[in-house]
């Protein structure tokens, strides 16, 4: 260990996060972050302040390592845009307890399993745009098509009735707002949730189907592998990560190709090239609002010059580490001809998105149908974002084409 | 009978998912996973990586009988 990394006292926190919720664009703090050694020290307007990352390389040894807890933050006061203390479920633990959950939903997302929706997503997507060219322009891309595809995709997969999609909207909107509820509206909404998520699981037990909530039933029931309140907390968080990111990255896309008129008609003129342009845009589009869900070390580690001290959070900004000058060339250049993108939008380590290899095929899909369909799109009006959510991205993203 | 494991590196995405729940097992070399030896001793946590993988790129042998992932 260097004997000169940096601690913590000698830094006084700057305020986080940095990211404007409007617009897609990465804050400059992260570009002067970026070019100085070291981590940065920051506080969040609740919770105690903590290292943030902003390197690629330090953001996946934070995210990797095991000396890094997500589980030991219930100990200490985390760092957090809202007030209340949330419980993040399954994003809040470590293995093996971890991976006793996770275990029993991954074979459902793997990339084999996954890669048999193809046919039905992109039906999906192309029935979607026959609605939209029948009504004809101006229509909003995020209610017509954004939403409507990761919903159905994982209603389907989940065991969720679709038509119920205006109801957890609502709730989804308000499990991933950062600071627009009081506490005990956030704290109503969740037990709304997992109230309509323990109906629909009840009706399951009586009449089983061949969906995955039907399989986790049985894993409780006859395998006694998880417990009633994890039952519930499992469904809810896929339905409410199986589509709220996908929704919104499915616009941030579109916005960020038709601000580079350029890479909208490359893609045009070579299809081919979809399944690299989704990565480079997963790359290029930082998601977030800022960075969420802190990693404790258990003992003393050196991050990228700075000494963390065991007990001290670290904050890791992906959409930062994926412009690093180090890891990518012009990493503020948008290229969707880019190879190997080996990008953080999922993180990495034991919390990698359960989903991506269903967010990719989704994304794919629904970008590949609208290029071809829809080759002259445009914004046809002003874009209004989301405000004060943990993902950022269009609310209403009204489109011509 | 001794176990084995592999990791295909065409398959791996690297999500880095192994390397958590079994450091001593798994590491990553140029972003992609690999064994850090490929005979083991029977193990729990091998079983558990090669379930959980995204990819489905872990294999995990008991001699010549495939034991994870389950089929």
């Amino acid at each position: 260990m260097s004997t000169t990394a940096e601690t913590a006292a000698e830094q006084s926190p700057v305020p986080y996060p940095f990211n404007e919720p409007a617009g897609l664009d990465l804050a400059e703090a992260y570009t002067a972050a970026l070019d100085r050694p070291g981590l940065l020290r920051v506080r969040m307007t609740y919770g105690e302040p903590a290292w943030l990352a902003t390197r690629y390389e330090d953001a996946r040894l934070v995210l990797g390592d095991r000396r890094f807890s997500r589980a030991e933050g219930q100990r200490h006061d985390e760092p957090r845009q809202s007030e209340e203390r949330r419980d993040s479920g399954i994003l809040g633990m470590d293995p093996p307890g971890h991976t006793r959950l996770r275990t029993l939903v991954a074979r459902a997302f793997t990339v084999h399993r996954v890669e048999k929706l193809r046919p039905a997503v992109r039906e999906l997507a192309h029935g979607l745009l026959d609605e939209l060219e029948a009504a004809g322009p101006p229509a909003d891309l995020v209610d017509r098509y954004a939403l409507p595809i990761p919903v159905a995709v994982i209603c389907r997969m989940l065991g969720v009735p679709e038509e119920d999609r205006p109801r957890f909207r609502e709730w989804s909107d308000a499990a991933l707002s950062t600071s627009s509820l009081t506490p005990e509206e956030f704290a109503r909404n969740q037990e709304e949730l997992r109230a309509y998520m323990a109906g629909l699981i009840e009706e399951h037990r009586r009449s089983p189907r061949p969906d995955l909530m039907t399989g986790l039933i049985e894993a409780r029931d006859t395998g006694d592998r998880l417990s009633e309140l994890e039952l519930i907390d499992l469904c809810v968080g896929i339905l409410v990560a199986g589509h709220e990111t996908t929704a919104s990255q499915i616009p941030n896309f579109v916005h960020a190709l038709l601000d580079h008129p350029d890479q909208w008609k490359l893609l045009r003129e070579r299809p081919e090239l979809i399944r690299g342009a989704v990565e480079e845009l997963m790359r290029f589009v930082p998601l977030g609002s800022g960075a969420a869900f802190p990693r404790y070390a258990t003992e003393d580690v050196e991050v990228g010059g700075t000494l963390v001290r065991a007990g001290e959070p670290v904050l890791v900004a992906v959409g930062a580490a994926n412009r690093d000058a180090l890891r990518f060339t012009a990493p503020g250049r948008l290229d969707v001809t880019r190879t190997g993108v080996q990008h953080l939008g999922f993180g990495h380590g034991v919390h990698h998105c359960l989903g991506a290899p269903l967010a990719r095929l989704e994304l794919q899909e629904a970008l590949a149908a609208l290029l071809a369909r829809f080759p002259g799109l445009r914004l046809a009006g002003d874009v209004a974002w989301k405000n004060q959510m943990l993902v950022r991205g269009p609310r209403v993203m009204p489109v011509g084409w | 009978m001794s176990w084995t494991t592999e990791v295909d590196r065409h398959q791996c995405m690297g999500s880095g998912i192994c390397v958590g729940i079994a450091p001593h097992l798994y590491r990553l070399k140029d972003y992609r996973a690999e064994p850090v030896r490929r005979e083991i001793d029977p193990d729990e946590s091998a079983l558990e990586a090669a379930e959980v993988c995204p990819a489905l790129a872990i294999l995990v042998r008991d001699g010549d009988r495939v034991v994870g992932p389950q089929p």
